[in-house]
């Protein structure tokens, strides 16, 4: 599956899809004036996103491995706690306390010591508050980085 | 001679201080596996924002220094480069560490580092300020077709596939029109409210080189990884440095190599590396050593790897075009400054540029210095267990996108510009030509806009953008760089089998 020739075909198909989209905007969008860098661009993008469209479908596109279905099943939850700090527990939640629940929920996702251990757990929570206070430290009253508050800080 | 007058701004103690640590935390970052220095640049860049622009670029330059400098530890000693520059550098460092010569190799890794990058910073005092009075001759036009020729030789040399390089570096022009016109105050392509304000530089440099070197290692899953290490008994540093002197042709050519190579932009130093290698070898009278654990490859390839930093600058301070990836994301650190490079950029900022290029100088000398002595610690540092990596660099991307502009729009397109990165990646696009051209991309823009202007005074767009000799001289070389991209991709393809490649970006 990782090597097929659909792997190359589907983001070939989207960003050509993409292209053809910034194109149509590029030359129907208005005032015309603030869109002709954008239309020299687009129809370099268009062309080479056709040749690399058809390079996909021919089976010519040898370069990149595509992404392995164990691959994705491993970074899923991680991309997972990415999107839920990013979209809505820094805001809601506040920067400092979601980014230590992230950074502990990352580092206990993904660390091979057995999750049965009282000991890694203890672990994990020491490197995370040690983490954190350096960020704290250096974003909070070094450089005094206002961040969202939310409910907590 | 005017650089010497600049030599005391770097002797203040801020800018001391940061260099001490931009060198010492360029050397460990560099030596640790799947953190690259281009990686290491973007996420320093949000500290430099609350630093002056002097402070600021002396942070981010001992860091390119000494990350490029410091994957030679892990290549020698783990036999995994820390960055593409040190791929060559693994293929002898690490034979001589087996049979226990590893702090020969480390001291002669970083003997010939120095001398190669204060050859490679000499080049670019001295050739800057030549480039910087010619480029004074430059019209929009000419910038336009520069700063398109920034995207296609990134394009065309810093991907493993051409057409894709290309096409990632028309992402980043398109990315680069996001967000208002600056004539004519018109929306363009402002599809959700967070892109209102056009693509922020910093978080796009963090979400293109942090988020999917993140993701790689949320990939490998919960795997320990069982990283293989030497011992490293001592050795007489002093052995070292007649050694170096001894090997002199291997320093000479890869010195030279290491300083043609970073003149030409996009190249970088992978390539710089691995030519210097291949032609130490053809010159060598020993020539069936390399590969075996022969002192010279590793003095070719990491003098090389140095020499190329210093003027990969050049064509960077002179014509806003990087020599390197890193480079590229050290123009986006001179422009959140407000430092445009340029033919001007020596009247106008000469107190920060020279302070900056002479901390370079110092920065090698210290980087020696420091390499030799924390080579051993920083291999340790370098088994770094990867979870931690993982969460702390993503902890990092977070504050650091968010602390330029605070706005959490900046912070969301860090991560979807990430994670779209990612996924192309896997399919053998390249993030430099896209960073490149999404920095490139306003200028290109404004002297395009500058241009048309001044061609509808005159002849038109078609006289004025396409005639001229120095007009078709660049175009020439815009094509050149793309029909260049066949060679280098055959020189790639005979390294390929070199391990551990994809620690790059």
């Amino acid at each position: 599956m990782t090597n097929s020739r659909i792997q190359h075909v589907i983001p070939g198909a989207l960003i050509l899809a993409i292209a053809l989209l910034v194109t149509y905007l590029s030359f129907t969008e208005e005032p015309a004036e603030a869109f002709l860098f954008p239309r020299i661009v687009s129809v370099a993008f268009v062309g080479l996103a056709i040749w690399n469209f058809v390079r996909a479908a021919g089976g010519m596109a040898k370069v990149g491995r595509g992404v392995a279905l164990q691959d994705a099943k491993n970074l899923l939850p991680g991309l997972i706690v990415m999107l839920i700090l990013v979209f809505w527990a820094a805001k809601a939640l506040g920067f400092y306390v979601s980014a230590t629940i992230a950074f502990f929920t990352v580092y206990s996702i993904y660390d091979p010591a057995p999750h049965s251990s009282a000991k890694d757990w203890i672990k994990r929570a020491v490197i995370t508050a040690v983490f954190m206070a350096v960020i704290y430290s250096l974003f909070a009253l070094l450089l005094k980085v206002q961040t969202p508050r939310g409910m907590f800080i | 001679m005017e650089f010497l007058g600049y030599f005391g701004g770097v002797f203040e103690p801020i800018a001391l201080m940061l260099l001490f640590a931009g060198t010492v935390g360029g050397l460990i970052l560099g030596a640790t596996p799947g953190l690259s220095p281009t990686m290491a640049v973007a996420l320093l860049i949000p500290f430099t924002f609350h630093l002056s622009p002097t402070q600021g670029l002396i942070l981010l330059g001992a860091t390119y220094t000494s990350t490029v400098a410091g994957g030679a530890v892990s290549a020698i000693l783990l036999k995994i480069p820390g960055a593409p520059a040190n791929i060559a550098t693994a293929l002898d460092g690490n034979e001589m560490a087996k049979r226990g010569e590893g702090a020969r190799a480390l001291h002669l890794s970083f003997l010939a580092s120095g001398v190669g990058g204060v050859i490679g910073v000499l080049l670019l005092i001295f050739l800057t300020p030549v480039l910087a009075q010619w480029a004074l001759k430059f019209g929009p036009s000419h910038l336009f077709w520069i700063a398109i020729l920034g995207v296609t030789v990134i394009g065309s040399l810093d991907s493993k596939s051409f057409v894709k390089g290309l096409l990632s570096g028309c992402i980043g022009l398109w990315l680069s029109t996001i967000g208002t016109d600056d004539i004519m105050g018109a929306d363009r392509f402002i599809f959700v409210d967070a892109l209102s304000g056009g693509i922020t530089i910093i978080p796009a440099l963090i979400g293109l080189f942090a988020i999917p070197q993140v993701l790689d290692m949320f990939a490998k899953g919960r795997v320990s990884a069982v990283i293989d290490t030497v011992d490293v008994p001592r050795y007489k540093f002093l052995d070292s440095l007649k050694e170096l002197i001894r090997s002199w042709r291997a320093l000479s050519i890869g010195t030279i190599i290491g300083s043609i190579i970073g003149l030409i932009p996009g190249v970088g130093g992978q390539i710089a590396g691995l030519v210097a290698y291949d032609q130490a070898r053809n010159f060598s009278p020993q020539k069936d050593k390399f590969g075996t654990g022969h002192s010279e490859g590793v003095i070719a390839a990491e003098s090389a790897n140095n020499a190329m930093v210093g003027p990969s600058l050049v064509p960077l301070l002179t014509l806003s075009i990087p020599g390197s990836p890193t480079a590229a994301v050290l123009l986006g650190g001179l422009l959140i400054h407000g430092i445009f490079p340029g033919s001007d950029i020596f009247d106008k900022h000469p107190e920060v540029v020279w302070t900056f290029i002479n901390s370079m100088l110092l920065g090698q000398i210290l980087m020696v210095i420091f390499g030799i002595y924390t080579a051993a610690w920083a291999a340790r540092i370098a088994k770094a267990p990867i979870p931690i990596l993982a969460a702390g660099v993503l902890v990092l991307a977070l504050f650091g996108s968010y602390s330029v502009g605070q706005s959490m729009g900046d912070v969301q397109i860090m991560l979807v510009l990430g994670i779209g990165m990612y996924i192309l990646e896997k399919f053998g696009f390249s993030a430099a030509p896209l960073v490149l051209g999404l920095i490139l991309g306003p200028i290109a823009g404004d002297y395009f806009n500058n241009g048309s202007m001044i061609a509808a005074a005159q002849d038109g767009p078609w006289i004025y953008f396409f005639t001229g000799a120095l007009n078709i001289v660049l175009i020439v070389m815009v094509v050149a760089s793309i029909a260049y991209s066949f060679w280098t991709n055959m020189l790639r393809a005979s390294f390929a089998k070199s391990p551990h490649e994809e620690t790059s970006k």
